[in-house]
């Protein structure tokens, strides 16, 4: 009732949803980095969206499947393989026992996600099973060796194959951006208002990097300088992933899963939370553009997004009562 | 009082911006408030200085009758909550807890520096820093990571020039007119002026922090030979 990690890629780690109500004691939410590729593989498998499963950044690991696991691949586009055959994404695959998955290259996009009927079992810390790889709660990333535990899934067809994979799929096109050619959408910060005339026009008709030191704690974005008005005097406030932070150097700061609860620069806007997703399918060395939108705007986006994947939740459940 | 978007999942109750000790017993009693209130969809409630961070899901917040956004709704029901706590004071009774340190040498490095820039001589910053009773504002920065009010003024130091890149875990700091402890080795650029051997945190245990917004604490003055045996 298990998975062995035969290699471990890059970085992988187990994410869930978040460990949720612990920032009074400075422990942040963490969890997926894109919240909505980790709740569509989990609804593949028929999972509860916010279930634990593995976050696989840039290049995948090599696993074995010790029962028949019922699995799903989305996110970031990338070359999986079992039996030198391809193993189809965005969709759900029955996995013999033994059954070996190596997952390559990122072609696309930079974290993908791999959820198991049932959930990944590793303990609980702080009620989420999420890794933090800054702070190490909830454990570390994974490496050679490593046994996660998870529940088999009957194998549903008698066959020679190491795998069967469902012949319908979900279409990835709204929840993937292929070239992060769309701008990402903020709200103005606290202190939006005190950024110069040259920021406000840089922050919006100009691209930003995304820099080598940029990890799943935040985003360093390299431009235009970014100047304040005047010189701010803060205290510590709180912060949440999507917060643009301005340290005194100009190069913003977006907070990422993995954000402080608490940062004292300015917080001059927030990427929106629908668009948070896309950002975290950007790697190192990415451009990226931002446009503002309102408030309202951006919540009506979040219930619609909200309203979108419980439809996908529904039609998914029906079909996999006669899976194939 | 405002109450502002802090993004669109979260919204920010702020005071003030400065430290200070009436500003923060507001937002404690605040943060209690709305911990209380239990309002729908809210996965968060954190104090800090002189403001309250509030996690929700907008989706918890929606009108079927009118087109107000999500926000509206919930920033009205936070305003009439802190509204009528603010006035208050936190109810929160918890003992003081007793932190021993063992100042100077190589568990205070910058003991030398804050005394120089203080003018004062080494035991006085340890008797001053140990004599006072202090208050968690708040945790952040990192897991555990209290901030205390409470600082002699005398002892205000700025920030090194030079952060270090590693703060061994248990030191005891200021920076600025801040006091804190690091929970775990971590980067910091405070001025390190001793050392506890007790854990402030640990995933594992329960509760996870040794301490909490609102607690007051002590230090008290350790030698060496106190702190290894305290750490084993």
């Amino acid at each position: 009732m298990s998975i062995e990690i035969l290699a471990p890629g890059l970085l992988t780690t187990v994410q869930d949803g978040g460990r949720l109500g612990y920032a009074a004691i400075g422990v942040g939410a963490g969890g997926a980095m894109d919240g909505v590729a980790l709740r569509l593989a989990n609804i593949l498998v028929g999972n509860v969206d916010n279930a634990a499963a593995l976050e696989i950044t840039l290049r995948g690991p090599r696993l074995r499947f010790r029962d028949d696991s019922l699995i799903a691949i989305t996110g970031a586009d990338i070359d999986a393989r079992s039996d030198a055959l391809q193993v189809p994404t965005w969709r759900p695959v029955w996995m013999r026992a033994g059954a070996e998955l190596a997952v390559g290259n990122i072609r696309s996009g930079a974290r993908c996600y791999l959820a198991v009927a049932g959930g990944i079992d590793v303990p609980m810390v702080l009620g989420s099973r999420s890794v933090d790889v800054n702070t190490r709660v909830g454990g570390r990333p994974l490496v050679a060796g490593d046994i996660l535990p998870a529940t088999p899934t009957a194998f549903p067809v008698p066959a020679s194959s190491a795998f069967v994979a469902a012949k319908w799929s979900l279409d990835p096109a709204p929840w993937f951006d292929h070239d992060c050619a769309q701008p990402l959408a903020l709200t103005p910060g606290t202190h939006f208002s005190d950024l110069d005339d040259g920021a406000h026009a840089a922050l919006f008709n100009t691209a930003f990097r995304i820099s080598a030191d940029s990890n799943r704690v935040g985003y360093r974005l390299e431009g235009t300088p970014l100047r304040l008005r005047k010189p701010l005097e803060l205290v510590s406030a709180g912060i949440v992933p999507g917060t643009i932070q301005l340290p005194p150097n100009g190069a913003p700061i977006v907070l990422m899963a993995e954000a402080p609860t608490t940062g004292g620069y300015p917080r001059i806007a927030h990427v929106i939370a629908t668009d948070l997703p896309r950002l975290a399918q950007h790697k190192p060395g990415d451009s990226l553009r931002f446009t503002q939108v309102s408030l309202g705007a951006a919540q009506k986006r979040y219930l619609e997004r909200e309203q979108a994947l419980a439809r996908i939740a529904n039609t998914v459940s029906e079909r996999l009562h006669d899976p194939l | 009082m405002t109450i502002e978007p802090l993004g669109d999942t979260a919204l920010l109750i702020r005071l003030g911006e400065r430290i200070d000790s009436d500003l923060n017993a507001r937002a404690l009693a605040i943060a209690e408030a709305l911990r209380a209130a239990a309002l729908p969809g809210v996965s968060n409630v954190a104090p800090s200085y002189a403001s309250v961070c509030l996690r929700y899901d907008p989706a918890a917040w929606t009108n079927s009758r009118d087109a107000q956004a999500p926000y509206d709704g919930i920033a009205a029901r936070v305003a009439e909550i802190a509204t009528k706590a603010s006035g208050g004071t936190t109810g929160i009774t918890l003992p003081p807890v007793e932190i021993p340190v063992c100042y100077g040498a190589e568990y205070g490095p910058d003991l030398a520096e804050v005394a120089r820039l203080s003018g004062l001589p080494e035991n006085e910053v340890m008797a001053r820093h140990g004599a006072a009773e202090y208050r968690v504002a708040m945790l952040g920065f990192a897991p555990g990571f209290p901030y205390l009010l409470g600082l002699d003024f005398a002892l205000h130091t700025p920030r090194r020039a030079h952060p270090r890149t590693r703060v061994p875990a248990g030191s005891v700091a200021i920076g600025g007119a801040q006091t804190g402890i690091y929970p775990r080795e971590l980067p910091g650029g405070w001025q390190i002026i001793g050392r506890t051997p007790l854990g402030l945190f640990d995933a594992a245990r329960e509760p996870p922090a040794l301490l909490t917004p609102g607690q007051r604490v002590r230090f008290r003055a350790i030698d060496a030979g106190e702190f290894e045996q305290l750490l084993r």
